[in-house]
């Protein structure tokens, strides 16, 4: 960290290449073709809400926050994230109110980087939902010139997004929800589905995220518990009526399992610090995420799967304290 | 106690001992029906009448109520006032009164009055606990407008019903429902504190002393 005078240790010392905002800037750097498949699928409204979510973000961390804090670039990445999990039709106002709230509410008032519980994209993205329900759920569809924007990304601020009804589409998972009716695997791993900016690519968001584990930025356990929790869950529910419950594989890649899965619940700060914690968090989402999806009343439920966990990960954290070697009980904090 | 005047009587509970924002005391209605501006008005009266009429009471009859059954007396005679108000809302009010639903009853239950009468109505004199009553009785009223204004505003456009944003303003749902009541108040105690902190500075209090005596003690 930044004060190492603080850390008397004995030599020999070791030194470490990374940093925090080396971090999280290989983060942000990781998500450009995210960004870029995104823009090609949903045109030119994708770089708009990006923008708008981490203005919202920054300008609040810059507020706000400590000073200089901006430099690590946490401020950043929820912004991009938060924007990734927005339709692209989304009023620019409600993006930047939502980065806002991500960054003051999810982040700046528990006293900054590293003490926040909940990850702050998706607390900016859950106030969102919760604010304004009709346009977070109105997913536009691809029509006409890819230099025409999703919806009304450019309503005054305050003003309700004009909806024209022939201009939207739904979700996979909505379309498996409510109507019955599956989409092509095809579909879901390119991401020419309906849906919010940055989860219809699957593949991308998993190679990007790969990268992301091989550099050691992310813990891999917890996306692989996710995956596996979910897939094995989707199995044996579809053995039992395939009619009512998509195959693993389109769970997997439907809504935004991809993108929680290996940009938001791998957050150091809101995850656990242990491996048998890693594996813990991640099967504890996998099964909300399907509960949530099949018996909830939402067509997805990403969000508040991560969002429940986060607030299980002090727990996660004691309970899975490793034992001192030598030592008969567990540590006491 | 002796030493502070009437004006400290009443003051004392609309700002400094506000009993919503400084002492969080009352929060259930303040969280509960603070959705609209009208709803705040009509459940700040309601509560600041009950209020000053049991600390009248429970003053009054302060040497003849045994020490072993003071709470639930004071408790009657609260109640006995929310009954008035409850009527007196249905009849006035109809519209209101229903919109505020069970938490005009549950003015009985309110800390906040209870608070005041154990804590100065049943040792001070009737003129001193009627201004102690109406200062906390406005300090709640103000609470809840403060309150009822951020949801109304954000949460439906406008101000006492009248449009602020013209017909095609976008409502932020999440404000008139339960969180955005929490979201509020921590909001204001955030501002409140934040003003408190800059006085404190400017006004070269060392308030450290206090905190280790504190935590010594803990």
């Amino acid at each position: 960290m930044t004060s190492p005078h603080r850390l008397i240790t004995a030599s020999p010392h070791l030194g470490v290449p990374d940093s925090t905002p080396k971090i999280m800037w290989s983060v942000v750097g990781s998500l450009v073709p995210v960004i870029a498949t995104a823009t090609w699928i949903f045109g030119p409204s994708v770089p708009l809400v990006l923008l708008a979510a981490t203005a919202g973000a920054i300008l609040t961390e810059r507020a706000f926050g400590r000073r200089g804090s901006l430099g690590d670039g946490s401020a950043a990445i929820t912004g991009v994230l938060l924007g990734l999990s927005l339709p692209a039709g989304l009023p620019l106002w409600m993006a930047f109110v939502g980065g806002a709230f991500g960054i003051g509410f999810g982040k700046v008032i528990f006293g900054g980087l590293g003490q926040n519980a909940f990850n702050p994209a998706l607390l900016g993205r859950a106030f969102l939902q919760a604010a304004f329900p009709v346009a977070m759920t109105t997913w536009p569809a691809r029509t006409g010139s890819w230099w025409t924007l999703a919806g009304d990304n450019l309503a005054w601020p305050f003003a309700s997004p004009l909806v024209v009804d022939a201009l939207t589409g739904a979700t996979p998972l909505g379309l498996m929800k409510f109507e019955q009716v599956p989409t092509g695997l095809w579909d879901l791993a390119v991401g020419t589905t309906g849906g919010s900016i940055g989860e219809t690519a699957g593949v991308v968001i998993l190679v990007c995220g790969g990268y992301l584990a091989l550099r050691n930025y992310l813990d891999w356990r917890i996306p692989a518990g996710i995956f596996l929790t979910v897939a094995i869950l989707a199995a044996l529910l579809q053995a039992v009526d395939g009619v009512r419950y998509a195959g693993p594989m389109a769970m997997l890649f439907s809504g935004g399992l991809m993108l929680g899965a290996m940009y938001m619940a791998t957050d150091m700060v809101t995850s656990p610090v242990t491996h048998v914690g890693s594996w813990i968090f991640g099967m504890g989402i996998g099964v909300l995420v399907v509960i949530i999806r099949y018996w909830g009343g939402l067509a997805e439920g990403v969000m508040y799967a991560i969002l429940l966990m986060n607030s299980l990960v002090p727990f996660i954290n004691r309970a899975t304290q490793p034992r001192a070697f030598g030592a008969r009980t567990r540590l006491q904090p | 106690m002796r030493q502070t005047t009437p004006q400290m009587d009443f003051l004392r509970g609309i700002w400094r001992e506000n009993p919503v924002l400084i002492q969080m005391l009352g929060l259930c209605p303040a969280l509960a029906v603070t959705n609209t501006v009208a709803n705040s008005i009509a459940m700040g009266v309601a509560t600041f009448f009950v209020l000053l009429g049991s600390s009248l009471l429970v003053s009054t009859f302060k040497r003849w109520v045994p020490h072993e059954v003071r709470i639930s007396t004071y408790v009657l005679i609260i109640a006995t006032f929310v009954t008035i108000a409850d009527m007196l809302l249905e009849a006035v009010v109809p519209t209101v009164h229903k919109a505020l639903g069970a938490f005009v009853g549950l003015i009985v239950v309110n800390c906040m009055i209870l608070s005041r009468q154990e804590a100065f109505a049943s040792k001070q004199p009737i003129g001193r606990s009627l201004l102690d009553a109406a200062g906390t009785g406005f300090g709640f009223i103000l609470a809840l407008l403060m309150m009822g204004a951020v949801r109304e505003v954000l949460g439906n456009g406008t101000f006492l019903g009248i449009s602020l944003f013209g017909p095609n303003f976008e409502p932020w749902v999440i404000m008139i429902l339960p969180p955005g009541g929490f979201l509020t108040l921590g909001l204001w105690l955030l501002v409140l504190s934040w003003i408190q902190r800059r006085r404190a500075e400017s006004a070269k209090v060392a308030d450290w002393p206090a905190g280790v005596a504190q935590r010594r003690a803990a």
